[in-house]
C-alpha cells in the first residue's frame, strides 16, 4: 500500500526521458540480436558447421536481404512484395480482428458464468481446459465443413469461418482470468458492498467487474497474438490465398529460391501481431487506472 | 427505551464447533461510542459482524431500531469501516465516498453535494480527483470514514479502524473521529485491541474474553466531553485503563493486548 501522498502534476520531462530511453534500449536489443545473427551465419559458414543445422545462404539469408526483399519485385510484372504482403496482412488482420472479438466476448462469458455457479465450475472447467488439447488443425476441417457449406441454412464466408477458428484459440485464456478475476475481490470489499444491500448484479458491475479487468488485459494481450496465430494457421485448411498464411505457404513453396520471402512474410506477421498487442495495450491504458507501482 | 441496538441471548458456533460468541446481552443507546476490546478469538469482530446482518448468529437476535438486523442493513442503516480502508483503487476519492449514494440510488447533483460536505467533515477537501493509491494511510482511512458517514447510517461499525496506522497517526485520528462523532451525532460501534483507544473514544467500554466470546464487564467511561489532548492526562484517564487492563487479564487466558 502507498503510504506517501503524492502532489502535483506528473513530471511530463520525466515521461518523455523514460521512454526515450525505453527506445533507445529496444534499439540497442535489435542491434545485439542482427550482431548474433550474422555473427552466428558468418561462423557458421565459414567454419562449415553442420549442427544445430547446416549454415548457409540459404538456411540464414542475410537481415538486410530480408528488408530488401521487402521492397523488391518477386515477378517481374508484379507489384512490391512489401504491397502484397501489406494487403495480405490486412486480410488476416479482419480476420484476426472478427475472431480475437468472438473470443474475448465469448471467453468472458464464460468465465462469467462458470464464476458464479461452483457446480458449472466443477462440470465445464476441465472441458474447457481440454478443449486447449486438441489442435486447431483438427478442429478446422468441421469447422469448415459445418459452417462454410452453402446448402446449410446457416453459413458464413471462408473468412468467417477462420475468425471462428481463431476465437477457438482466444477464448481461452479470457475464460480463465474473467474466472479468476471476478472472484479476486477483496472479501472486505464484498462485505462492505453487502452492508449497502447491494444486489448481485451491482456487485458483479460495481466491484467485481472493475477488480477483473486487469486479469482480463493481461488475457487480452495473449489473445491478441494468439488471434494472429490463429488466423494464420486457419487460412490452410479453408483455402484462402489471399492472407499472410498463404503468403508463408507459397514463399515456402518457393524457399530455396527466395528464402528471403518468407523471411519478409514474418516480419510482417510478426509487425502484426505487435500491433494487435499494442491496440490492447493502449486500451488498457485508457481504462484501467491503476497504482503507479503495477503500470509497467 | 431507546436503544438503537438490541442484541439479546446471542450466540455464534462456527462449523467445526469453535464457539466465537456465548450469551451475548447488549443494549446500545443512541449517540453512545461503545468500544468492543478484548484478546484475540474473543468474538469481538464476529459481534460486530452479527450486529451488522454479515454473519448470521447461531442463537439470538439482534435489533436496529426496533428492526431485524437484516432489515436494517436493507434500509442502509450501517456504515461499516474496516481495518484497511478497502477503498476502490479504479474510483477518485470522491467516487469512493459517493458509492454507497450510488446504491442508494441518489441523483448526481444530490451526491455532489454531500460528498463535498463529507470531505469537508473530513478534512480532505482538494482531494477529490486523487486515486486512493495517491493518499497516506491516515488520509485513506478518512476516506472510508466519509463513505461510511455519507449516507448518515443510524450505526456506523468500526472493525479496529485505525489497528494499521502508527501511533501518532492514530492518535489524531482518534482525535479526529471524535469531532466526527461530536458533529454527526452517530452512534459508533468500535472494535479495538489498544485499551488507550478505547478509554479515549468511548462512553462505554465492553470488555470481551475468548473461548467462548463472552462480554466480562461493561466500564462506563465517565471522562468529560469533549475529549481532547488534555484527556490522556488526565488522573482519571489512568484509572479507567486501568480498570480496563485488569478486567482483561480476569476475563480468562493471559493474550492480554499492550
Amino acid at each position: 500500500m502507498a503510504s506517501v501522498a503524492v502532489e502535483g502534476p506528473v513530471d511530463r520531462g520525466a515521461g518523455v526521458k523514460r521512454v526515450g530511453s525505453r527506445s533507445m534500449l529496444l534499439l540497442v536489443v535489435a542491434c545485439a540480436l542482427w550482431g548474433a545473427w550474422e555473427g552466428f551465419r558468418w561462423l557458421g559458414i565459414h567454419y562449415g558447421w553442420t549442427r544445430p543445422f547446416t549454415v548457409d545462404p540459404t538456411s540464414m539469408p542475410h537481415i538486410h536481404d530480408m528488408f530488401r526483399a521487402l521492397f523488391e519485385r518477386p515477378n517481374a510484372d508484379g507489384p512490391l512484395l512489401i504491397v502484397t504482403l501489406l494487403k495480405a496482412a490486412g486480410f488476416t488482420a479482419k480476420e484476426a480482428a472478427l475472431g480475437f472479438a468472438m473470443g474475448a466476448v465469448g471467453g468472458f462469458a464464460i468465465g462469467a458464468v462458470l464464476a458464479h455457479s461452483r457446480i458449472l465450475q466443477r462440470g465445464l472447467l476441465p472441458y474447457v481446459v481440454a478443449s486447449q488439447t486438441v489442435p486447431i488443425l483438427a478442429i478446422a476441417p468441421m469447422v469448415v465443413i459445418w459452417f462454410t457449406n452453402p446448402s446449410s441454412t446457416f453459413h458464413v464466408t471462408a473468412w468467417v469461418a477462420v475468425a471462428i477458428l481463431a476465437s477457438y484459440l482466444t477464448f481461452f485464456p479470457v475464460a480463465i482470468a474473467t474466472l479468476r478475476g471476478l472472484q479476486a475481490a477483496d472479501h472486505r470489499a464484498v462485505e462492505l458492498m453487502r452492508s449497502y444491500a447491494a444486489g448481485r448484479w451491482t456487485v458483479l458491475w460495481k466491484l467485481r467487474f472493475p477488480t477483473a479487468l486487469p486479469y482480463l488485459f493481461s488475457a487480452l494481450k495473449i489473445s491478441a497474438t494468439a488471434s494472429i496465430v490463429g488466423a494464420i494457421i486457419g487460412e490452410s485448411p479453408t483455402s484462402i490465398a489471399g492472407g499472410l498464411g498463404g503468403a508463408i505457404l507459397n514463399f515456402a513453396q518457393y524457399y530455396s529460391f527466395q528464402p528471403q520471402n518468407l523471411w519478409a512474410t514474418n516480419i510482417v506477421a510478426a509487425a502484426l501481431g505487435i500491433a494487435f498487442f499494442l491496440a490492447v495495450v493502449g486500451a488498457e491504458r485508457l481504462v484501467v487506472r491503476r497504482a503507479p507501482e503495477h503500470v509497467g | 427505551m431507546n436503544a438503537v441496538v438490541d442484541i439479546a441471548g446471542v450466540s455464534k458456533e462456527f462449523k467445526g464447533g469453535t464457539v466465537a460468541l456465548q450469551d451475548i446481552d447488549l443494549q446500545i443507546e443512541q449517540g453512545e461510542f461503545v468500544s468492543l476490546i478484548g484478546p484475540s478469538g474473543c468474538g469481538k469482530s464476529t459481534l460486530l459482524r452479527v450486529i451488522g446482518d454479515l454473519i448470521d448468529p447461531s442463537r439470538g437476535t439482534v435489533t436496529v431500531n426496533g428492526k431485524s438486523a437484516r432489515q436494517a442493513r436493507h434500509d442502509h442503516d450501517y456504515g461499516i469501516v474496516f481495518q484497511d480502508a478497502v477503498l476502490y483503487n479504479w474510483r477518485s476519492v470522491a467516487k469512493n465516498v459517493a458509492l454507497p449514494l450510488e446504491l442508494a440510488g441518489w441523483s448526481r447533483e444530490r451526491r455532489q453535494k454531500r460528498v463535498a460536505e463529507m470531505l469537508d467533515l473530513v478534512e480532505l477537501r482538494g482531494f477529490e480527483d486523487h486515486h486512493p493509491w495517491q493518499l497516506s494511510g491516515g488520509m485513506q482511512q478518512r476516506v472510508a470514514i466519509a463513505r461510511a458517514l455519507s449516507f448518515e447510517p443510524a450505526l456506523l461499525l468500526m472493525d479496529e479502524p485505525f489497528g494499521a496506522l502508527d501511533e501518532m497517526t492514530r492518535e489524531r485520528m482518534n482525535a479526529e473521529l471524535l469531532g466526527i462523532w461530536e458533529q454527526s451525532g452517530s452512534t459508533v460501534v468500535f472494535v479495538t485491541h489498544s485499551i488507550a483507544e478505547a478509554v479515549f473514544l468511548s462512553t462505554r467500554i465492553v470488555v470481551m474474553s475468548a473461548r467462548p466470546g463472552r462480554i466480562s464487564r461493561v466500564i462506563p467511561v465517565d471522562l468529560p466531553q469533549p475529549r481532547g489532548t488534555a484527556t490522556r492526562e488526565d488522573p482519571r484517564f489512568f484509572e479507567l485503563a486501568t480498570e480496563v487492563r485488569e478486567a482483561l487479564h480476569l476475563g480468562g487466558p493471559l493474550e492480554v493486548p499492550a
